[in-house]
This record gives structure tokens, sequence and C-alpha cells, in this order.
């Protein structure tokens, strides 16, 4: 294996802006309120970037194609902007980018904007997309709950587990994100909720109620990286490192396969994997300190504790009811309120993952901080359960 | 006896009604008050789920009449409500049914009695045909033929050897007789007095004509076990009270419970016959539209017992047949903004696989897939597969979902995970299916229904769709 990006590069700016419904925003005010935030943090004006690398998932709905918004908007000095775009991993993608040129020595300074405007649709949930002009002559015309509803269905059929034992565990996790969404004034959704009221909800897609659901919402996030050395001349003591960053997409074998079980996302295993050799984690429960997994619905996030090495195949129900996930469990996932509370504008929501986990290593958490954590994981999954693209990323403190 | 080589007649049948029915007291209830004092009716109609139209239920009716294995030299279908006017369905169809290219295609369509006709077209040619009837002629709502009218298709497949039944004679007469029409560009029937149809035009010249074939057979009235006419019950008894037939059997089940089912329903009567009658038994089978056609058959007992039980579920809510069959436009939200233009290129790369659920069975490994790949999903072997249907194999739910957001006509959009014996998983979209239904392990058939409407250009696509096993089937 290649020796990998571990410790070969520092973040040392995050900006997030509000997530919700930002009437008031578009796609520029979005990226200049996250870019603003990330820039003060940092002490690094535009001209001193190298490259910007933006991710954009819904190009269509109200950004448009390539790197030009993100140029426009920040009147960046004619450096390479690349557009990236994976799926709900966009963000992380946008990252790893730039990343990959401060590791590769071909920048010095590199932006990561990941962002969606997704409110200006007109309607709830995501917006309708093509899937190419060959599968939607053939595959459902599905929404994302209906296509992660599958897991729930096929997990209570692998594990022989009761459909009502299974959404009592999915209802813990949305109330646990409700909680600690309270604690986050980002967050798109700030307001206490019961197990009773996730499972008295209306069913969106049977079994995922509508409180099952993360939030779709506009808005922005953003790192800035450089090299720890550069991050040491430019006057960071303490700052956050990169110590692994791995991607695994589907290559149809979930898609046509019928041993795929349809319980588990086999791209997150992979990444995971790879990540935890990467990061030279040795027992994740343990050694990591919070995480930020993809909760697009809550029995995503229940099925990832087992795909992230975290839960035995099935017990995370059990595990999940035991509180091992809350905030103040074994092991704290979304402190910030993931993408259940925090939202979900798809091309940001890698890099909030990450401001989450910077902001909570460097103890700036205020309310919601953690107890000293030194190593955090965030995890996207884009697509759907039968066809996807998993990332996995490890950051700790400098020396951790 | 005569020889099979000498012989000529069905060989096989099949028929296809939806799983769909609305009672006609259901229909009066809702719309009655809009014709006065009209009787609340007795039985119910069939009608086709909004994903079903007259190609979709001659495919099915083609799947259960064609043997395995069989490959007739001409398709025919018989229709007044095919969708395009200029696209060829039996082409489509061939293709749902795995048939050779080489197949000869034909559409007959024009009168109620297109089927009929093709029928004596191919006895007279003594042409081996497929031969499937299929209508889904909707009726204005409120009116007379909202409650006559059904939706369906039957098909039979006419030849030499081993038959169900013999075609002993058969004769034709065209009369302009303008009882009902329905223009081009309308989507409903204009209907005429139903007396005047009845006495002027049923009655004398139908009669003249089951006289010359029974008299060409050497059979009297007598003799004719079942009466098949594809008209309403007042009309039939009439023509048996004329015709010295009163003893036959007129499968009037077919029009209690289903309802009347255009070019259709002679061959749907004609399928219910043969599933019934016993060897040696007579069967007049008539046409009627503008003219009249009559066969008559004798049956071999061969088909008896074969009839397969399709779901049937009735519908309480007359507004949601309404909204199913686009009598009424139910508002679906944004969400049916969906533009669903279809690439043709795309579509013509892959229309056998799609039209045939054909998948790619891997020389490497043995394994199913779909979609078909150069690369193998199991093992990764290029080049190595060949397409296989699956539309014949049965399917179990491995997770599916009842999509409450998704628009669909008919809520919820049910899809999910669906395997396949020899390796195969498909995600797919549901149908027949109501909320509350389905499970995972559940064991489902594949049919054939349209994927989508593409409302601004005029098309529509098809493809499979996971459906109830019927009984028997399974």
């Amino acid at each position: 294996m290649a020796e990998g990006i571990r410790d070969k590069v520092a973040i040392i700016g995050m900006g997030c802006t509000r997530f919700g419904e930002r009437w008031d925003c578009g796609p520029p005010e979005l990226m200049i309120e996250a870019f603003e935030e990330a820039r003060r943090d940092a002490g690094i004006e535009p001209d001193q970037l190298d490259a910007a690398w933006l991710g954009v998932f819904y190009q269509e709905q109200s950004t448009g194609k390539s790197g030009l918004p993100l140029s426009q908007a920040l009147r960046l000095p004619n450096v390479p902007v690349t557009r990236v775009e994976n799926l709900c991993a966009t963000g992380t993608e946008a990252l790893r980018g730039a990343v990959y040129a401060v590791a590769a020595g071909a920048c010095d300074v590199a932006l990561a904007m990941g962002m969606d405007k997704l409110k200006d649709t007109g309607y709830a949930g995501l917006p309708e997309r093509t899937k190419g002009s060959f599968e939607d002559l053939w595959q459902p015309s599905a929404t994302p709950p209906g296509s992660f509803a599958q897991l729930a269905t096929a997990y209570a059929r692998k594990h022989g587990r009761d459909m009502a034992e299974l959404r009592r565990a999915m209802a813990h996790i949305s109330k646990k994100s409700h909680d600690n969404g309270l604690l986050n004034d980002k967050a798109h959704l700030r307001r206490a909720i019961t197990e009773e009221d996730v499972l008295n909800a209306p069913m969106v897609a049977y079994p995922l109620g509508v409180l099952d659901c993360c939030g779709v919402s506009d808005g922005a996030a953003c790192a800035i990286v450089t090299t720890p050395d550069n991050a040491r001349r430019l006057g960071h003591r303490d700052f956050v490192t990169i110590k692994a960053m791995q991607l695994a997409p589907s290559n149809g074998w979930e898609l046509s396969s019928s041993e795929w079980d349809g319980a588990h996302t086999v791209t997150t295993k992979l990444a995971a994997e790879r990540a935890y050799a990467e990061a030279g984690i040795e027992n994740p429960l343990q050694e990591l300190g919070l995480i930020e997994v993809h909760d697009c619905f809550s029995v995503t996030e229940l099925v990832l504790m087992e795909d992230l090495g975290l839960s035995q195949a099935g017990c995370a129900i059990d595990d999940v009811l035991d509180g091992r996930y809350d905030r103040d469990g074994v092991l704290p996932c979304q402190p910030d309120g993931g993408l259940k509370c925090f939202g979900h504008p798809v091309g940001a929501s890698g890099l909030r993952m990450a401001y989450e986990v910077y902001t909570q290593l460097l103890g700036r958490a205020g309310a919601r901080q953690l107890d000293s954590p030194v190593l955090g994981l965030t995890h996207n999954l884009g697509g759907v359960p039968n066809r996807n693209v998993a990332s996995v990323s490890v950051f700790g403190l400098q020396g951790a | 006896m005569v020889g099979d080589e000498q012989r000529f007649g069905v060989l096989a049948s099949g028929a296809y009604l939806p799983r769909w029915r609305i009672e006609r007291r259901t229909i009066t209830e809702a719309v009655g008050w809009s014709r006065g004092r009209v009787k609340p009716g007795h039985g119910s109609r069939s009608f086709a789920n909004w994903d079903e139209d007259s190609l979709t239920m001659a495919v099915e009716a083609c799947r259960v009449a064609l043997p395995a294995g069989a490959a007739p030299t001409r398709l025919q279908l018989a229709s007044t409500s095919l969708p395009f006017a200029d696209r060829s369905h039996a082409g489509i169809a061939r293709e749902a049914l795995a048939l050779p290219p080489t197949t000869r295609l034909g559409e007959s369509g024009g009168s109620r009695r297109a089927a009929t006709s093709a029928l004596i077209d191919a006895l007279e040619t003594r042409t081996e045909t497929l031969l499937c009837g299929s209508d889904c002629v909707d009726a204005q709502p409120g009116s007379e033929g909202e409650t006559e009218l059904g939706h369906g298709a039957a098909a039979v497949l006419l030849g030499q050897g081993d038959c169900l039944a013999d075609a002993l004679s058969w004769g034709t007469v065209a009369d302009d007789f303008v009882d009902r029409y329905r223009a081009a560009d309308r989507r409903f029937d204009y209907r005429l007095e139903a007396r005047w149809v009845r006495d002027a035009g049923v009655r004398g010249p139908l009669g003249e004509l089951i006289g010359q074939v029974l008299g060409q057979a050497g059979i009297e009235p007598s003799q004719v076990d079942c009466l098949l006419a594809p008209l309403p019950a007042p009309v039939v008894r009439a023509v048996a009270r004329d015709n010295g037939l009163e003893q036959a059997d007129t499968a009037g089940e077919l029009e209690s419970c289903v309802g009347l089912c255009g070019a259709a329903h002679p061959l749907l009567m004609l399928h219910h016959a043969l599933t019934r009658a016993s060897a040696g038994q007579h069967l007049l089978l008539i046409g009627a539209g503008q003219g009249f056609d009559v066969v008559l058959l004798r049956a071999t007992g061969n088909g008896a017992g074969q009839a397969a039980e399709p779901p049937v579920s009735v519908e309480p809510n007359y507004v949601r047949y309404l909204g199913l069959r686009r009598l009424l436009e139910i508002d679906g939200g944004l969400r049916a903004e969906r533009d669903n233009r279809s690439s043709q290129s795309a579509a013509h790369r892959r229309h056998l696989d799609l039209h045939g659920l054909l998948g790619g069975r891997c020389g490497a490994c043995g394994k199913l897939q779909f979609p078909r790949a150069d690369r193998c999903v199991h093992c990764h072997a290029a080049g190595e597969q060949t397409p296989e249907s699956m539309a014949g194999l049965p399917g179990e739910v491995n997770s599916f979902t009842e999509d409450w957001l998704a628009w669909t006509p008919r809520p919820p959009l049910i899809f999910g995970n669906v395997h396949f014996p020899g390796g195969a998983n498909v995600m797919m979209e549901f149908t027949d299916f109501e909320s509350g239904e389905l499970e995972t392990g559940q064991v489902v058939r594949m049919a054939f229904r349209i994927k989508d409407f593409d409302e601004r250009r005029g098309f529509r696509r098809y493809f499979w769709k996971p459906a109830p096993v019927e009984k028997g089937h399974g």
C-alpha cells in the first residue's frame, strides 16, 4: 500500500454557513459566508490561494456548471478552480482534491468549498434528477427515502429482527440527533422531539416517517489547507491534520447481484478498512473521539455503525438503544446534529462534517463540546444503497 | 377422425384481465344522478391500471396462450385502442414475447370484430398465427358505456395439430350499421338507441349468417352448446331465441363481472369456453361491429380446467377509478412535472433487453445479471454474456418500500430489490400491489407494463414490473 497522506496536510481554517431554508441567499452569498469565516480563521487572503476545488452536486438546480461560480463569487485571482461532483461525497471530494494537491507539492495553500442551494426547487425533498439515458428507461423513479428504506426491510429480513424493534432504534437515532442539533446554532432543524414523535410521524417511504429523514437545506462549508510546515510558518500552533481520506465507489455488484443482501453498504466497509489502515487505527470504537456519518435517514446511520466496524453485524439495534452513539456514549455520533438536523446541502455536507470534527478537535464547539477528542471520522454515502460512493476520512490533532 | 396434419384450429388460448374491478353500483351511486332514474346495476366491470394499455394486456394474454418455445409464423393484434397511430405494436409485442424478428406482424382495428375477422383470415389461409384481441376503451363518466365496457385481452394460437377446438365453418357479412362509433380524434364512443340496434342492426343479419354457418357444417341449432356473442345480454337472448339457440350457454358471467371488452371480447369468451368445454361441444363464436363474423368450432376437451385464477380486487372509490384512468386529472404536485423524454438512440441500443427483459448469462461463471453488460458483475469476465429472458422467472422480494414522496398515478410508488434465480438482482417498480400487501421473501411474477408516459411528446415507454402471482401459476 502507498504510504498515504497521513499528517501531510493541515487544515488551517474552516467555515460553515448556517444551514437551512436560506431564502435570503443565493449560491454566491452562501459561498462568501462560509469563506469569510475560513479566511479569518486561517489568516489567508484570496490572493494567497494557489488553487481551489468547488463541490456542487445539483449544479443544474441553481449554481451552474464548472468552477466559475466559486471563482466569480470570491473574485479569486484567476487561480485554477476545479468543480467536482461525486453524489453526497461531493464536499469530501472537493477537500480530497485540495488535500492531494497540497500533499503532492503542487500547491502551498488550497481552498475546498462545498455548496448546494437546494431550496429553489419549490418543493420538499431532494430535486428530481435523471439517472442517465439508459437507466431512466428501466429504473424506478425512486426518491432517496424510498431507496434508503430498502435498507430497513432488507436488514429486518437478514437479521430476523422485528420491524417494530428496528423502528424503535431508528427513532432513538433521530431523537439523539435532534437533541444534539439543539446545541448548534447553525443547524437547520432545532427542536426537541421524542421517540414517540418519530414513530408517529407521517410515513414518507415505509418504514421511514418524516422524522426519520434528514433536512434538505441550503448551505456551504469550506476548508483552507496547507502543509504542516507552512501552517507553522503562517503562525498556526494548534491545527488539525488529515490522517486518512479514502473513497470506495460501487462497481455494479450491489445493483445486479442477488448475493448482496441489501442490508449493508459494501463501499463503506471497504473505505473504512482502507482509512483505518491509512490512519493507523486498530480499534476505531476506542480510538475515535467522535464520528460524523451520513445519516441521511435514521436507518442509514444504524446500518453504518456495522459497516464502519463499530457494531457487530446484527447488533447495531442493541448498541443504538444502549446509547453507545449518544453524546454521552462510548462514541458520540453526529454531535452537531448530523445531516438529520444540521441539514444536508448535498455538496457541502462532507465539508460540514469535517468542520464539526475540526471544531471539536480544537475545542471550539461551545455548548456541544466533547471531552478532548483527538481523532474524528467523517463518512459520506453518495447515491443509494445499491449504488453509491462512500468516503471515509479521519482527522486528528497534529501529533495525534 | 380428421388426421392432425389436416386439422386447423385453436391450438392454445389465453386471457388477461386487469386485477381491478369497479362495481356498477359504485358507478351509478356516484354519477347515476346525472341520468335520472338509473338502476344501480349488478356485477362489476374490469378496468386497467394506470400502467396498462391494450398493448400491455395483449402481451400478457399472448404469454398465457403461447406454449414454451413456440414461434408462430404470424403475430396479429386486433384492437380499436392501440396507443400509437404510427408504430408497430405487434413489433413491440414480438420483442416482449421474444419471438424471432422474422415473425410476420399484423395489426387490425377499425371495428370490434377485428379479432374475429383476423381469425377467419387465418382459417382461410391456414397460417399459423398467434392472434390477440385487446381493448382498453374508456367511457365518458356518467355514460351508459361506463358500466357496459371492460378492459381485457385474449389470445389464441391457431395452427395445425392437436387442437383445443377444430374450426368447422365460418362466414362473414359486412354492413355499415352505425350502432356506435368513435372518431379517430375522440376518446369516447357515440352510441345510438339500444333497441334500434338490437332489432334493426343485429337480429336479422346475424340470424341469417348463423343459419348459413351452421348449415355449412351440417350442425343443427340444437347441437350448439355455447353461443359466444359479444353483445349485451338482452341482445344475446334475442338472438338465441330467434335462432333456436336457447339451450346454449352464453358465457354471460364475463359480461356481468368484466364488461364487454371490445375487440377482445369474442376471444375472451372463446378462451373462457375452451377452459370449460368437454369434447365434442359446439361453440358458436360471433364477432359484431359494422357487420358480423361467425365461426363454428368443435371443442376437443383438451383445454378444460387450464384457467389460472388471477387476483381480483374491487375498487370502492369511484374517484380513484377516474384518476387512474385519467378521466379526472388529479394534481400530482411539482414532482409530476418530471420530463420523461426518452433518448430513442439509447433505447434502441437496448430495446431487446428492455422489451424482452433480457439479462446476461455469463459464460465464465454461469451467473445471470440485469442489465446485460460487457463485464460480468459477478466474476468480471469480459465479453462472455449471452442474452437470456428473465420474463418468465419468479422473482423474490429482498427489500421494498412504499414511497409516498415519489410521484405515481397510484400512490404509493412501491419498488424494491428483486432477486432472480441465477444470481441476478434488479431494483424494480412493482405494480398491482396495494399498500400493505407486499412482504420481503414474497414471490412475484414479471408483468409487461408502461414504465413512463412522456406527455409532452405523446410517447410511452414499456418495461417489466413485478406483480402478484396468480393462483395456480406460482
